[in-house]
């Protein structure tokens, strides 16, 4: 197997809150690789603590109230983030690692013309003269299918609709030819057509230009299309991954079968589908307030007293190669339990 | 199906929208938005219609009209054989107790400085429905009926989940006892696992209450465990519209089969055949001549004629309309 290209190891992020909230524990020991050119998705609910790991990937956490605790680690291509001074890290961000965010509109500076948002990427990180970055602009522009790109170069964000700029944002990112592009939520704003235009996109440019994506979504279909292998996210943790095959074959943690059966879907006959959907009570509590034991346990429809006290590790499933698909449920040691209460 | 007869009727709606003048004093007014251009529908009691399509094609002027939160240009609207359009300030007052509507956004639709308690008690109290502590107990049971604990009537609605809120608009909705309601994106703004729990209640609410619902959603996954018939719109017209069974099985229209195709399917074993539709809906101040579809249209048979010629929604199948010169042909 290749050395990763990202290696992030039991990240912690928490956020002190006024107000006697205490501490929320967003992102509470996550781990995961990412492999050169390969597209790993994170998929989990609201609240579960995906966007903020995207942003301590790129070190963006608002300092306070948020902090990325000691012992956690990120490493890209050999060296750990976390401990990069500004300068070097800048050098990264936005040259060898890119973010694109769901509100392209909020992330695009209104006063200045597309073309130069782009542009000043290229000047920054490649010291590419002003008339050549236009150059580069107008050819990404083209590269990301905007029509009329000498044209489009000089609009401001609000002439752009919302597929648009999206299409603005990925040229911006894609810029300097990113190895590693964070896509966080990046269509969840979008119709649905203009979704499947901008992810045939995001498919179309990561082959031509050979860059590992990370993709973060609440949209276990997204996710299927697009991923090779995928990290469920529950309460701040990594409650299963696996190849992506593997997951929607094999779905052994509760909440990742929950999901499964909870989504709506268009491929199977109406009269199958006609009424009940199922369901996983209740909701993802507040990140000051994980539940003891198993953060699941709540709204798991197999819980017993071992999950209510006892915190279950990541166990590996066993199935395939050692470590490719791994399971944070007690059910792996207790198989007969998984029945449901009536 | 046909047997039922229609709790709802709706014909020839239209709703145009003067055009905004854009920021310069002088500068000419925008052409009006055609945000509603001619739709007509029918639902039978007890049963769901889902409309769908992408944002700005007006599926929610289409609701609003029908409940007269808007005013509509021309067209009849008949809800249980009165005429809603003709209706006196009085009568349209009567008229609201049997129509209701559920807004996407929970969060804008509550008053932020009331409690549960006293948004739900409004509608009682407006309508003569109860007095006393008749209205606690009518509060409690409906907080009840959505899946609330009694408790959260002394809450606010910032101390509310999504999906608690939007059971909250569900209460209100129901407060007044209602045969139709509007869903206009009920469960779009919540998770998953939320979404599939009001998707439930609201099925069940229907069944219990006997209820009709025009259910608008912006994808057709969503609709497909409620409707019965779905229409679809694109550019403030229906472009198909039949049983759901049909509908999702052979659909007639390309902007159908390309909304289907455009709904990402959790099983990653199902490859499908994938119609990505090219640029993005057109202005509803502009849209193009003949048929409104043709610029971002798939069809292979697409020529000159759906350029000029505008195709007329028509009886293409058993209970099934399409506005498509090809809707005969195969796709
Ligand atoms: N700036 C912040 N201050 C306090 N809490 C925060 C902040 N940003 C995120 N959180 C909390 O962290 C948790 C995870 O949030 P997030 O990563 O945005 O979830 P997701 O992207 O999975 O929806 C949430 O409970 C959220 O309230
Ligand atoms: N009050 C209004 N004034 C002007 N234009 C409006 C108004 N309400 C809606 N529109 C326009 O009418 C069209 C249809 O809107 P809407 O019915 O909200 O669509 P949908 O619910 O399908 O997203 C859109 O172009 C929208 O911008
Ligand atoms: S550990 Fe227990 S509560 Fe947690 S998911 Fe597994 S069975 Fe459910
Ligand atoms: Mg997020
Ligand atoms: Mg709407």
């Amino acid at each position: 197997m290749t050395e990763p290209l990202l290696r992030v190891r039991d990240l912690k992020t928490y956020f002190v809150t006024e107000r006697g909230g205490g501490t929320a524990r967003a992102v509470d020991g996550v781990s995961f690789d990412v492999h050169p050119g390969e597209t790993l998705g994170i998929v989990g609910e609201s609240g579960c603590g995906k966007t903020v790991t995207s942003l301590s990937i790129l070190r963006l956490i608002p300092e306070p109230p948020g902090h990325i605790l000691s012992g956690s680690l990120i490493e890209f291509e050999g060296r750990n983030l976390l401990t990069l001074r500004p300068p070097e890290l800048r050098a990264i961000r936005g040259n060898e690692v890119a973010m694109i965010f769901q509100e392209p509109m909020t992330s695009l500076n209104p006063v200045f013309t597309v073309g130069d948002q782009i542009a000043e990427a290229a000047i920054v990180h490649q010291r590419l003269p002003r008339k050549r970055a236009r150059a580069r602009a107008i050819e990404m522009l083209r590269l990301v299918g905007i029509p009329d790109p000498e044209e489009r170069v000089d609009h401001y964000p609000h002439q752009l609709s919302g597929g648009m700029s999206q299409r603005v944002m990925i040229a911006m990112a894609l810029v300097c030819h990113p190895k590693l592009l964070i896509a966080d939520e990046p269509t969840t704003a979008l119709d649905v057509t203009i979704q499947a235009q901008i992810l045939e996109l995001l498919d179309r440019l990561q082959a031509e230009l050979g860059m590992a994506v990370l993709l973060i979504t609440h949209d276990l279909g997204i996710v299927a299309g697009t991923s090779d292998r995928v990290v469920v996210m529950y309460a701040g943790q990594v409650v299963e991954t696996a190849a992506t095959p593997e997951l929607f074959a094999h779905p052994l943690h509760p909440y990742t079968e929950g999901l499964m059966a909870a989504v709506p879907r268009i491929d199977t006959r109406v009269s199958q589908v006609r009424g009940r959907l199922h369901t996983i009570p209740g909701q993802v509590p507040a990140a000051s307030a994980w539940p003891a034991g198993c953060r699941f346990h709540p709204r798991c429809p197999y819980a017993w007293d071992r999950c209510t006290v006892e915190e279950p590790p990541l166990l590996d499933a066993g199935r395939g190669e050692p470590g490719s698909h791994a399971v944070r449920c007690w059910l792996l040691t207790e198989p007969r339990r998984r029945t449901r209460q009536a | 199906m046909t047997t039922v007869a229609p709790l709802v009727e709706v014909d020839g709606l239209v709703k145009h929208f003067p055009g905004d003048r854009g920021p310069w004093p002088l500068a000419r007014r925008r052409r009006p938005v055609r945000a509603v251009d001619g739709v007509s529908l029918r639902i039978a009691a007890g049963r769901t219609l889902g409309l769908v399509g992408e944002s700005g094609c007006g599926k929610s002027t289409v609701g609003r009209s029908i409940l007269r939160l808007i005013e509509p240009d021309a067209g009849r609207v008949v809800l249980d054989g009165v005429d809603v359009l003709a209706c006196r300030p009085r009568e349209l007052r009567a008229l609201r107790r049997r129509m209701q509507i559920v807004f996407q956004d929970p969060y804008g639709s509550l008053n932020p400085r009331m409690t549960v308690r006293q948004a739900l008690r409004e509608p009682l109290v407006i309508h003569h429905l109860a007095r006393g502590p008749e209205i606690d107990r009518r509060i409690a049971g409906l907080l009840e009926e959505v899946g609330l604990d009694a408790a959260f009537a002394d809450s606010y609605p910032h101390e509310l989940s999504g999906g608690q809120r939007q059971r909250v608009g569900i209460a209100r909705a129901l407060s007044v006892e209602p045969s139709f309601l509007v869903l206009d994106e009920p469960v779009s703004a919540l998770d998953v696992s939320v979404q599939a729990q009001v998707l439930n209640l609201l099925n069940e609410l229907q069944q219990r209450r006997k209820l009709t619902y025009l259910f608008i959603a912006h994808d057709l996954a969503v609709v497909r465990h409620s409707a019965d018939e779905v229409a679809v719109m694109y550019l403030g017209k229906i472009v198909e519209q039949g049983p759901a069974e049909t509908l999702y099985r052979a659909p007639r229209h390309p902007y159908t089969a390309s909304l289907l195709s455009a709904v990402p399917v959790p099983d990653p074993r199902v490859s499908r055949q994938r119609i990505v539709l090219q640029g993005d809906v057109p202005s509803p101040a502009n849209p193009p001549p003949g048929c409104p579809f043709h610029p971002r249209c798939p069809h292979p048979s697409k020529n000159d004629r759906c350029r000029t010629e505008p195709p007329a929604l028509r009886v293409v199948g058993p209970d099934q309309l399409a506005a498509c010169h090809f809707a005969e042909e195969p796709m």
